[in-house]
């Protein structure tokens, strides 16, 4: 089961974020807008698009704490890492699996995995390129 | 025409756990004392909301007149993040402007929860706030996080320099009677915080408190007819971004685009609030900006344009930003000292800028006080800047 429907899909053991792409202009945004974000185009409804499966290392940083409800923090508790990624002129943040803080540098390439939040469903993460 | 400053009042910061409405009382009733005023004077009252502390929260402009015993004013109520309290200056600052009123009254007040602020209640998966704590768990330290190891990686800013944020205006906020903080701290202790969101420890990140502050404003007509030493409203600037938004704002889970500093919603909230005001940041004696972390108000100095991009540490090192300094930031100790209570802490900034604008403020006076920048950013594209000045 996916945390979330129509953000992200994993094929083939391949996971991809879905954005959207406005017809008209071309901007690209995530998670997928119902119109357009420019505030100068009329805007068709935006297609779904597959973003780039990899991206630079933009920021990081962890949850030394567990975050509060409604996030699923795991007992006993670990710290989550989190990562902003450039992709596609965009930055998306995501959990990072097997990763810690220790692990990461701005500007290193990662790729887009996925993994259970404590209570079940799947999200998108980043990890190390394969 | 400026509207004037005509009184301010604060309940101080702490974590008192009592109604909201009693601080927005208090400090209503000190900025009255402060203008000559009564409460039966006032024309029209705007209450800054607070969304944790049920309807009464949500009506909040209501809530302080029926507590004040209601005097049929007119009213409004708003809510705009942490920068409610400027959202709420503006609307009172217009009907004057407007010549609707010659007289209101402006408050904010919060009771906050202990620990990181959650959403509010309820399963919303439609609401990005909601979904940046499910999917992410991503909390508000988390963003900050994110942006000071931006500051290490882009301009070589280490843990130190952010600890040396904290010193000073933990310095500052020891001179503070309002401050929820009064001691002073060593870079040592900044350090040795435990950490919270990796490279931001306890102490480079603001707490939630419990405040209330409120404004009396009026139109320079009234004022003469009242005396006092005048600050005016020089600028009140509540811009939205521009797209793209070229920031990973709160709630954001992605950007609009690479965000790009100088191009950013801070620096384009402050701009617009020059613009208005006629001056430049060369103008300015003092500015109290949104230190939510220690990291953050060196991207304010930036952004604020008090130094080139990536050099705001350098600027912190010179002494330039701390009391003595030639251009103060965060006299009043900042949200490093007073922790956030949301919709009074525009109000709050803007009290200061007052009494130091006045010649009043005490052990933390900025030596010929004449022009001060109060600013704020919020989430969901909401921030504040206001300049007043003598
Ligand atoms: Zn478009």
């Amino acid at each position: 089961m996916l945390a979330i429907d129509g953000w992200f899909l994993i094929e083939d053991g391949l996971t991809y974020l879905l954005g959207s792409r406005c017809g008209d202009c071309g901007t690209i945004a995530f998670p997928p807008r119902p119109s357009c974000g420019h505030p100068r185009c009329a805007g068709t409804i935006p297609a779904p698009v597959r973003l780039s499966r990899t991206g630079t290392l933009w920021s990081y940083t962890n949850a030394c704490y567990p975050p509060p409800p409604p996030f699923a923090a795991a007992e006993p508790y670990r710290p989550v890492t989190l990562a902003a990624v450039e992709l596609d002129g965009l930055v998306v943040l995501g959990q990072v699996r097997d990763l810690t803080v220790a692990d990461l540098r701005v500007g290193m390439t990662l790729e887009l995995t996925s993994g259970p939040l404590a209570d079940g469903p799947l999200i998108w993460m980043w990890g190390a390129p394969r | 025409m400026s509207v004037v400053v005509l009184g301010v009042g604060l309940h101080p910061w702490g974590k008192w756990g009592k109604p909201f409405q009693e601080y927005g009382v208090a400090a209503a009733r000190a900025a009255l004392a402060d203008a000559g005023l009564h409460w039966t004077d006032i024309q029209y009252v705007v209450g800054a909301d607070t969304i944790r502390n049920g309807y009464p929260g949500f009506v909040a402009g209501a809530t302080f007149a029926q507590a004040l015993g209601w005097n049929g004013a007119s009213i409004a109520s708003c809510y705009a993040a942490c920068a409610s309290g400027a959202q709420a200056l503006d609307i009172a600052r217009a009907r004057i402007l407007a010549g609707l009123c010659d007289v209101a009254l402006v408050v904010g007040a919060d009771t906050t929860p202990k620990g990181f602020f959650k959403p509010v209640g309820g399963d919303r998966p439609d609401d990005r706030d909601w979904l940046r704590f499910r999917l992410l768990g991503a909390t508000n330290p988390a963003y900050f996080a994110l942006y000071a190891r931006r500051r290490m990686a882009r301009y070589g800013d280490t843990p130190a320099d952010f600890a040396a944020v904290k010193v000073k205006n933990a310095r500052a906020g020891a001179r503070n009677p309002n401050a929820r903080y009064r001691a002073e701290v060593t870079t040592e202790q900044v350090l040795t915080s435990p950490m919270v969101a990796d490279p931001l420890r306890l102490m480079d990140i603001c707490a939630t408190s419990d405040g209330g502050a409120a404004v009396v404003l009026c139109s320079p007509a009234y004022a003469r007819r009242h005396g006092g030493r005048q600050v005016t409203i020089a600028a009140v600037s509540t811009v939205t971004p521009t797209f793209p938004q070229a920031d990973l704002d709160l709630p954001m889970i992605a950007s609009e685009t690479v965000p790009q500093p100088e191009h950013g919603f801070k620096t384009a909230l402050i701009r617009a609030a020059y613009e208005e005001a006629g001056i430049g940041p060369e103008e300015l004696s003092l500015a109290e900006v949104y230190d939510l972390s220690t990291a953050l108000e060196l991207d304010w100095c930036e952004d604020a344009g008090l130094c080139p991009r990536g050099e705001a540490a350098q600027l912190l090192r010179s002494g330039e930003t701390a009391l003595g300094g030639k251009r103060p930031v965060n006299p009043s100790g900042g949200l490093a000292s007073f922790g956030e209570a949301i919709p009074a802490q525009a109000l709050a900034q803007l009290c200061e800028l007052t009494w130091q604008l006045r010649g009043t403020a005490g052990a933390r006076q900025v030596d010929s006080a004449r022009i001060g920048l109060a600013a704020t950013q919020g989430l969901f594209g909401h921030g504040s800047a206001i300049i007043a000045r003598t």
